[in-house]
C-alpha cells in the first residue's frame, strides 16, 4: 500500500497515474484479442466445455458376475451392501453401495450379467499429473535441501576432500543440461542401479524415483552454491564471536552461522524450488506421467491442444505462484524473529 | 598468567605486513594492561592471538600454564577461559540479549538452563541492561551492545578478559557506561588485556600500559610513568598526536 502510494506521487498529476494503469489493462485486452483472433482465423474450435473431464469426471462403475449362479444374499451393513452368488462349485461376494443394487435375493444369474452400478467421481488426467508433478517436486525439494545443506557446508570446509568433491559435483552438474541428467539417471544409473537390486533380491526401482533422484542431484548443485553465497555473507566476525566463547566449529555453525544464513538463504532458495517445479516437466521423456506428459496425453486423445496447454501452464502458474506467497510470508514472519 | 615470549606474526595477504615482530610480555594475574599504539601497530594482532584467533608464527604463548600455540591444547576449552570482546560487538543478531548469554553456557560449558539463567540474569543486572533481556541486539544503542558482549564473555567465568578497541566504534556519549563496566571489572581483580585509546581509562585503572609500534614494543611501564615522562620519541610524539 505505501509501495503504491510513493509510486503515485512520482506523477505529477494523479490522473496521469490512472491513464498508465488503464494502458496496462488495454494491452493485456489487446493481446488476449489479437490472440483469440488469430484462433478464429484458423477456425480453431474452442471447447472450454470439454475441459472438465480432464480435471474429475464421474465414472460409470459396473460390477458384473464373474460367475453363473443364483443370488444367495443380499446383505446390507450400513450404506454397503455385500451381493453373495452361490454357483455349481464355487460362490462368490461383491460389494456395492446399497442403492445401487440392480439384483434382488433368489435371482438367477449367468456370469457378465450386472450386479450393480453406481457412479463415482474420478480425478482426470490433468489432476493425476498436477498430483505427480506435486509429489515429485515435494520429494525432490527436500532431498534437494540435504544435499544442498551437506554440500554447501562442504564447499566452506578447509579439508579438500569434502570441498573439492562438493566442487566437482556442482561444476558437472551445472555444467550439463537436466534433460540429458535424467537420461542418464533413468537409462545408465538405472539400468545398474536395478541390477544390482535384483542380484541381491530386491525390488526394481520405478522410474519415478529415479526422476526424484535427477531432480534432487541437479537442485542440490544449486542450493550448494546458495548455501554456500549464505554463509559466507555472515562468515567471518560471527565465527569469531562464536569460536572466542570456546564454541567448536560444528556447534558454531550450528547455533550461529546457519541460522542466520538461512534467512538470507531462503528467497534464491524459493526461487531454485520454483524452478525445480518447472524442470519436473521434463520427466515425461523418461515415462513418468507428471502434468506436461498427462497434458501431452490429453491432447492426443481429444485433439484439443489449445485449451489443455493453456490449462497445464495455468495449473504450475497455481503451484509456482502459492510456494512464492507461501515463502514471502514465511520471509516476513522471520524478519521479525 | 599470560607469558608472551617472541612471538611474531606476518601476514601474507593482501600484501606482505610485518605485524608481530619479537613480542614478549608478562601479565601477572589480576593485572589490568592497556595496549595503545598508532593503527597499525600491531595491538589488535597481539591480542588475537592470544586466544588463536590469529596464530601467531613463532615463539611463545602460555596462558595459566597452557601452551596456546601447542596444536595438542584444546583450543575450545582455553577461549572458554578467555573471554574476548570486540570493536564492534559481534553479538548474535538472530537470538535476544537473554539468549546471546545464555547460549554459550549451555552449549560450551554444559550448564543446566536453571545454572545458565540465574547467571544471566545477574549479569544483566551487573551491566545494567535488566530491562531489555527479551530485545533483538539491533534494537539497541552501541553502548547497550558492548555491555551485553561483555556479559556475554563474563557468562563463562573466564579468567582473563580480552578487550579490543571496545570503546572505538561508540557514540562519545556512549563510552562511559561500558568504561564503567570495565572499571568495576578491573576493580574486582579481573585480569585484564584491554586495547584501546582511552588514556583517561589507562591512567584510572591500568596497572600497566604498553606502547606499540610498526609490531613492536616500544614502551612498557606505569600509568604515572607512561603519561608524565615517557622515555621514547615515538612515545612522546604518540601522546602528543591523541591527548
Amino acid at each position: 500500500m505505501m509501495k503504491k502510494l510513493k509510486n503515485r506521487r512520482q506523477f505529477n498529476r494523479p490522473t496521469a497515474y490512472y491513464i498508465w494503469v488503464g494502458v496496462f489493462f488495454l494491452f493485456i485486452f489487446i493481446l488476449t484479442g489479437v490472440f483469440y483472433y488469430a484462433s478464429q482465423k484458423i477456425e480453431y474450435v474452442w471447447r472450454w466445455n470439454r475441459m472438465p473431464i480432464y480435471f474429475a469426471y464421474n465414472d460409470d462403475i459396473e460390477i458384473i458376475s464373474e460367475i453363473d449362479g443364483e443370488v444367495e444374499s443380499i446383505v446390507l451393513k450400513e450404506k454397503e451392501a455385500v451381493i453373495t452368488i452361490k454357483g455349481m462349485d464355487a460362490s462368490e461376494s461383491y460389494k456395492a453401495p446399497a442403492e445401487s443394487v440392480k439384483v434382488d435375493e433368489a435371482e438367477m444369474i449367468s456370469s457378465g450379467d450386472i450386479l450393480a452400478s453406481y457412479q463415482k467421481w474420478k480425478p482426470g488426467l490433468l489432476i493425476i499429473g498436477l498430483w505427480f508433478t506435486l509429489k515429485i517436486s515435494v520429494i525432490a525439494t527436500i532431498f534437494g535441501i540435504i544435499i544442498g545443506t551437506i554440500g554447501g557446508l562442504s564447499r566452506v570446509s578447509s579439508n579438500p576432500a569434502f570441498r573439492w568433491l562438493a566442487i566437482a559435483y556442482v561444476e558437472l552438474i551445472r555444467g550439463s543440461p537436466l534433460m540429458v541428467q535424467i537420461l542418464i539417471w533413468y537409462f545408465v544409473l538405472g539400468t545398474l542401479i536395478n541390477n544390482v537390486l535384483a542380484t541381491y533380491g530386491f525390488d526394481r526401482l520405478s522410474a519415478f524415483w529415479y526422476g526424484v533422484a535427477s531432480l534432487s542431484c541437479f537442485a542440490g548443485a544449486y542450493v550448494t552454491e546458495i548455501v554456500r553465497a549464505g554463509i559466507q555473507s555472515i562468515h567471518r566476525m560471527q565465527t569469531e564471536a562464536a569460536r572466542s566463547l570456546g564454541m567448536s566449529y560444528v556447534q558454531s555453525m550450528l547455533h550461529i552461522i546457519l541460522p542466520q544464513a538461512m534467512r538470507r538463504i531462503l528467497p534464491p532458495l524459493a526461487g531454485q524450488f520454483i524452478s525445480l517445479i518447472k524442470d519436473s516437466s521434463l520427466l515425461g521423456i523418461i515415462a513418468i506421467r507428471e502434468l506436461t506428459k498427462a497434458a501431452r496425453e490429453a491432447v492426443t486423445a481429444s485433439l484439443q491442444p489449445f485449451e489443455i496447454y493453456l490449462a497445464a501452464a495455468a495449473l504450475y502458474l497455481v503451484l509456482t505462484f502459492t510456494l512464492s506467497m507461501y515463502v514471502q510470508r514465511l520471509e516476513k514472519k522471520i524478519a521479525i524473529a | 598468567m599470560i607469558d608472551v615470549r617472541n612471538i611474531y606474526k606476518t601476514f601474507t595477504q593482501p600484501h606482505e605486513v610485518k605485524a608481530l615482530v619479537d613480542v614478549s610480555t608478562k601479565i601477572e594475574q589480576g593485572e589490568v594492561v592497556v595496549v595503545c599504539g598508532p593503527s597499525g601497530s600491531g595491538k589488535s594482532t597481539y591480542l588475537r592471538c592470544l586466544n588463536r584467533l590469529e596464530i601467531a608464527d613463532s615463539g611463545q604463548i602460555i596462558i595459566d600454564g597452557i601452551d596456546v600455540l601447542d596444536p595438542k591444547t584444546n583450543i575450545n576449552q582455553l577461549r572458554a577461559e578467555v573471554g574476548m570482546v570486540f570493536q564492534s560487538f559481534n553479538l548474535f543478531p538472530h537470538k535476544t540479549v537473554f539468549n546471546n548469554i545464555m547460549l554459550a553456557q549451555q552449549v560450551v560449558r554444559k550448564r543446566s538452563k536453571q545454572e545458565a539463567q540465574d547467571k544471566t540474569m545477574e549479569l544483566l543486572e551487573k551491566v545494567g541492561i535488566t530491562d531489555k533481556s527479551e530485545v533483538f541486539p539491533d534494537n539497541l544503542s552501541g553502548g547497550q551492545q558492548q555491555r551485553v558482549a561483555i556479559a556475554r564473555a563474563l557468562a563463562m567465568d573466564p579468567k582473563v578478559m580480552l578487550f579490543d578497541e571496545p570503546t572505538s566504534a561508540l557514540d562519545p556519549e556512549m563510552i562511559g557506561e561500558v568504561l564503567d563496566v570495565m572499571k568495576t571489572l578491573a576493580r574486582e581483580g579481573m585480569t585484564m588485556v584491554v586495547v584501546s585509546h582511552e588514556m583517561g581509562f589507562a591512567r584510572e585503572v591500568a596497572d600497566r600500559v604498553i606502547f606499540m609500534d610498526e609490531g613492536a614494543v616500544v614502551e612498557v611501564g606505569t600509568p604515572e610513568h607512561f603519561f608524565t615522562n615517557p622515555t621514547h620519541d615515538r612515545t612522546k610524539l604518540f601522546l602528543s598526536q591523541i591527548l
